[in-house]
């Protein structure tokens, strides 16, 4: 029998709340697949499962709020006979997407709304319905998950407890390096010139492909810091620092970022970002991040001095990438530079490796064609 | 089409990145006022590209700072 828990999808999650379940009793599931659709304070997250198994039953209830770890399904592994009798299966209750959302935004249960659209769903008008008809609502408990109304202040509260741990705990050092870029930036031209836009590079992608080739020989930076001990990370999975329209950042992960090619790279950039904003990103991709890049060259910023997202141990920013005074052959010229600067955890590695880590970042980022 | 329905798709598109924006000042550098990073800068010429079939430069962003020019740089493409 495997038990599905609710998984930690980051340093500030304590709890999720079950939009809804993907699946059903007697559904086939395999590894990789999304099984549950699970609202936490950044972010409405696709919950992925690690096992192949037939659904036995739902405990968790749509619009219950569980903390991490609570067993919210039990299924079958493959090949293992189905329990003797079986949970009757749950008869699904189909809502439109549209009443869903109404739903949510007027505090109404959906799940036990008469339906009155096709085939018994329940559409907008049967929402509307139900909200006239509630009785005047009491206080919500304490454990309820926050009305949309109340996102951003959510996102605030994730963002302020996963910094401050990481400023009362982790005790930060912080290098910086400034890199000429004209190579880089004359290369990324040449590449993006005959392409047409939607398959143009960022200098963001390269900076990224980058960062996780330097982290190959720099693994004491790619991990956690868990039970007062360096843990390090099996892949090099790099989060981005994504800021979000409405205010507040999320940093989900790139699996596997020094193995992908820069195009596709690029890719997964790009579709990372959309689903971000979009609100549909994978729990793998919120639970795995080994380390964080963040970039604010855009906003113009000089050089970033940046926090680590705990347990992670290091983190790396980006300023802009402009011309800047450059000495070189005992010549000043103006040559466009960023400064890559890292904030890395004490305990884990020490000031000599970060920096070490810097120049070879440095390398190559002066040697794109290698990227 | 003309620039008047070619500022409309502009500002369609622009509205899809950024749903809170409520105007756009014509002549003002646009990245800023929209707050448009290099990923939506990006994402909003392929919107362009995919409405209204026009290749963009990269060699041409320079050309492009405000919605003025923009408009006016796709109308003269799209003649």
């Amino acid at each position: 029998m495997i038990e599905f828990k609710l998984p930690s999808l980051g340093a500030d999650m304590d709890e999720g709340k079950l939009l809804e379940w993907k699946v059903k009793p007697g559904d086939k599931v395999k590894r990789g697949d999304v099984v549950a659709v699970v609202e936490t304070p950044k972010a409405a997250v696709d919950v992925e499962i690690w096992q192949d198994g037939v659904v036995q039953e739902l405990i968790t209830k749509s619009g219950e709020t569980v903390p991490v770890g609570t067993v919210m399904a039990r299924l079958a592994a493959a090949g293992e006979a189905p329990a003797a009798a079986p949970a009757p299966a749950m008869t699904r209750h189909p809502v439109s997407p549209a009443a869903r959302k109404h739903a949510r935004e007027l505090g109404v249960d959906v799940e036990k709304l008469p339906g009155s659209g096709p085939h018994g769903a329940v559409i907008v008008g049967d929402v509307d319905k139900a909200a006239k008809a509630a009785p005047p609502k009491e206080a919500p408990p304490m454990k309820e998950a926050p009305p949309p109304s109340d996102k951003a202040l959510a996102m605030r509260k994730a963002i302020a407890a996963a910094m401050s741990r990481s400023k009362r705990e982790i005790p930060h050092y912080y290098l910086s390096q400034t890199v000429p870029m004209q190579r880089a930036q004359d290369w990324l031209t040449a590449y993006n010139e005959k392409r047409p836009v939607t398959e143009r590079v960022l200098m963001g992608a390269l900076q990224l492909k980058a960062v996780a080739l330097a982290l190959k020989d720099f693994p004491d930076l790619n991990g956690f810091w868990k039970d007062n001990a360096f843990e390090p990370a099996s892949g090099i999975h790099v989060g981005v620092a994504i800021s979000l329209r409405q205010g507040g950042l999320i940093a989900p992960a790139i699996h596997d970022a020094a193995e992908r090619s820069l195009d596709e790279l690029m890719k997964a950039l790009a579709d990372l970002v959309r689903r971000a904003r979009a609100g549909s990103l994978r729990s793998s991709e919120m639970s795995d991040p080994t380390i964080t890049v963040t970039n604010l060259g855009d906003q113009s910023v000089d050089e970033v001095f940046p926090i680590i997202f705990p347990p992670q141990v290091a983190i790396v920013g980006f300023g802009r990438v402009a011309p800047r005074p450059w000495a070189e052959d005992g010549m000043i010229g103006a040559v466009p530079t960023v400064v890559a600067s890292l904030a890395a955890d004490h305990r884990a590695s020490d000031g000599h490796r970060g920096a070490r880590f810097l120049a070879a970042l440095a390398v190559l980022l002066q040697e794109p064609e290698k990227l | 089409m003309d620039g008047e329905e070619i500022r409309k798709v502009v500002l369609a598109e622009l509205k899809r990145i950024a749903p809170e924006l409520e105007a756009v000042a014509p002549a003002k550098p646009l990245r800023d006022q929209v707050d448009l990073d290099s990923m939506d800068w990006l994402n909003f010429l392929v919107a362009l590209n995919e409405r209204l079939k026009i290749e963009i430069p990269e060699a041409d962003y320079r050309k492009l700072g405000t919605l003025e020019q923009i408009v006016d740089y796709l109308a003269r493409k799209s003649a």
